[in-house]
């Protein structure tokens, strides 16, 4: 499990909803590159053509608010953002981030678009290092640690079914 | 101590006593995904190496169908296929289904004390009869296909009191945007609301299922209304299988409570961009372009009685589309058989068979750049019924009709006092 993410930071407000990560007309597809290419279409145009693989979203609170739709995730991953920390999450998105392996991490980090972010999932810090500011966020509950040790929910899933392949 | 229905029905789905804040595996009822989220969970369900558990499933193609265009027809197809593959018995075709909450509800799926996951957010409508319901990812549907088993954190409960008579034209809709007017768009996050009060008892059923619709609209996991007689009466010869009655416990434990006077409620709508953005009708007179009544929210037989009620005799305003889409088929054919359809048409509405449709920007009714909408619906988001600089106005299905005559927003009183 990759522990310290390091990555140029995208700066979102509070309650960012699914319906701007991916509008809903391009929910015709549930390929991570496909969704990627309309990410913030509407609400941050540009986005999509200037993001970089390893890229960190730093948000306000509610983030992923709104709809369940799997693709607002699955369209940072495609887009490569490695990793969401926001102040706080809407339930939905977070459970589908962390069932399909994107880190999401609770934590208020005062950050300017382009800054260079500091993930440390095993100290749970987030640090910006332009302003050298840190912060600390609490461990996952164990069940949400286990899943994400063992890769999300599938792997856990095929486990507990003894599933060979 | 004693539990919230929450922490009661997550209790005994879980096989152990457990309280707000613990991890546990709760067996589900019923899962249901829709032809946009379904898709993703088949593929993932692929990986896993046993057969679905078939009756706890529920296909329904709703957000995209009829399909608008060639990709939305292979999703839809992806999950005929996977139907008639694992002969799944609970697929509705287009034709035979609709908007997929009030399908579950038509079809006897929900019942107070079950446990119902969906592939989608408004899944906690279900509350509305006691059930705890809530939306979830295609990954974690695909799971509970297989094991028929998902991971839960139980939630706080708020609880929220609503007592008094509402007056004429206030309905569930204008109760729960007045509500999360107040609390905010993560007002209840994480938390399930447990909403009650002589109001909500006097309600029908069909209101307390749009407040528990947009539940998910203050962050709610769920919202729970506790189950009456007017939910036997509504199950009646519908419901599948048995249920009982989950309530709560007198020393349940809440997070918080919030009171409201009932006859302070005035029929209201949230402005762009948020469903928290609060105003009254009345004091909110602007022009508009589209007037959509229908969705998992508003699209009841209930709610176009009384949208007919207003609009019967009358014409559409110059200038504006009407778009009234039924939310099933069982309303569309109600509302023939109670002239409702000949009612919106001769008014000069376009009238639908169901669909998700402009709800979520997807087709039917999608606004250009720079025009305004009141609808029926939940969300107001940046872009949701179309271009990212149109606009969308919740309302009741009352202010929807009521604004259609007009052409700008209106309260009721001022069409039909």
């Amino acid at each position: 499990m990759k522990e310290i993410f390091t990555g140029r930071a995208w700066v979102f407000g509070d309650n960012v909803d699914t319906d701007q990560i991916i509008p809903a007309e391009y929910l015709v597809t549930m390929n991570n590159t496909e969704l990627a290419k309309h990410a913030f279409e509407k609400a941050l145009p540009g986005f999509s053509s200037q993001v970089r693989r390893g890229d960190i979203a730093v948000a306000g609170r509610n983030f992923g608010c709104g709809s369940s739709r799997e693709h607002a995730p699955r369209a940072l991953m495609g887009a490569g953002v490695s990793c969401v920390v926001a102040e706080s999450f809407a339930r939905i998105f977070f459970r589908n981030a962390i069932n399909i392996g994107l880190p999401v991490i609770e934590a208020k980090l005062p950050t300017r678009k382009g800054d260079t972010v500091v993930v440390d999932l095993r100290r749970g810090t987030v640090t910006n290092k332009r302003t050298g500011e840190s912060s600390g966020f609490p461990a996952y509950p164990p069940f949400i640690m286990m899943l994400i040790e063992k890769g999300g929910l599938i792997p856990y899933t095929k486990e507990a079914l003894g599933c060979r392949r | 101590m004693g539990g919230t229905i929450s922490e009661k029905i997550l209790s005994a789905r879980s096989g152990k006593q457990v309280h707000a804040g613990d991890m546990v595996e709760a067996k589900v009822d019923y899962v249901m995904v829709n032809d946009i989220t379904g898709p993703a969970a088949f593929d993932e369900f692929d990986a896993l190496c046993v057969p679905p558990l078939r009756n706890k499933i529920v296909l329904i193609p709703d957000h995209y169908v009829p399909n608008k265009d060639v990709p939305s027809a292979i999703q839809a197809k992806k999950m005929r296929d996977f139907a008639a593959r694992h002969r799944i018995p609970n697929y509705f075709e287009v034709g035979c289904g609709g908007v997929c909450h009030q399908l579950m509800i038509e079809q006897g799926f929900v019942a107070p004390g079950r446990l119902i996951v969906g592939a989608d957010s408004h899944t906690c409508s279900y509350g509305a009869l006691g059930a705890f319901a809530t939306g979830i990812g295609s990954t974690e549907a695909a799971t509970v296909f297989a094991r028929g088993v998902l991971w839960f954190k139980v939630p706080e409960s708020i609880r929220f009191t609503v007592d008094g008579k509402l007056g004429k034209h206030v309905s569930g809709k204008d109760v729960i945007l007045t509500i999360i007017g107040e609390i905010g768009v993560e007002g209840a996050r994480y938390a399930s609301m447990e909403v009650s009060g002589s109001s909500i008892l006097a309600l029908p059923l069909s209101d307390r299922v749009t407040i528990s619709n947009m539940g998910i609209e203050a962050g709610a996991k769920a919202c729970i209304i506790p189950p009456d007689r007017k939910v036997d009466q509504y199950l009646k010869g519908r419901v599948r299988g048995t249920y009982k009655w989950v309530t709560p416990d007198r020393d349940a434990e809440y997070a918080d409570h919030r009171c409201y006077e009932g006859d302070e409620i005035v029929p209201v709508v949230a402005k762009p961009f948020l469903p928290s953005n609060v105003a009254p009708a009345s004091e909110t007179p602007v022009e508009i372009d589209q007037a959509y009544l229908g969705s998992c929210t508003n699209g009841r037989i209930e709610d176009l009685r009384i949208a007919a009620k207003i609009v019967k005799g009358r014409k559409v305003h110059r200038g504006v589309r009407m778009i009234v889409v039924p939310a099933t088929k069982e309303i569309f054919d109600q509302a023939l058989e109670e002239g409702l359809i000949k009612t919106f048409s001769e008014a000069g509405a376009f009238v639908s068979g169901p669909t998700c449709g402009a709800c979520l920007g997807g087709y039917m009714g999608v606004l250009a750049p720079g025009e305004r909408c009141v609808s029926s619906t939940n969300r107001n988001f940046v872009g949701r019924m179309g271009a990212k600089d149109s606009e969308v106005y919740l309302a009741s299905p009352a202010v929807v009709a009521a604004s259609a005559i007009m052409g700008r927003i209106t309260d009721p009183s001022e069409v039909s006092p």
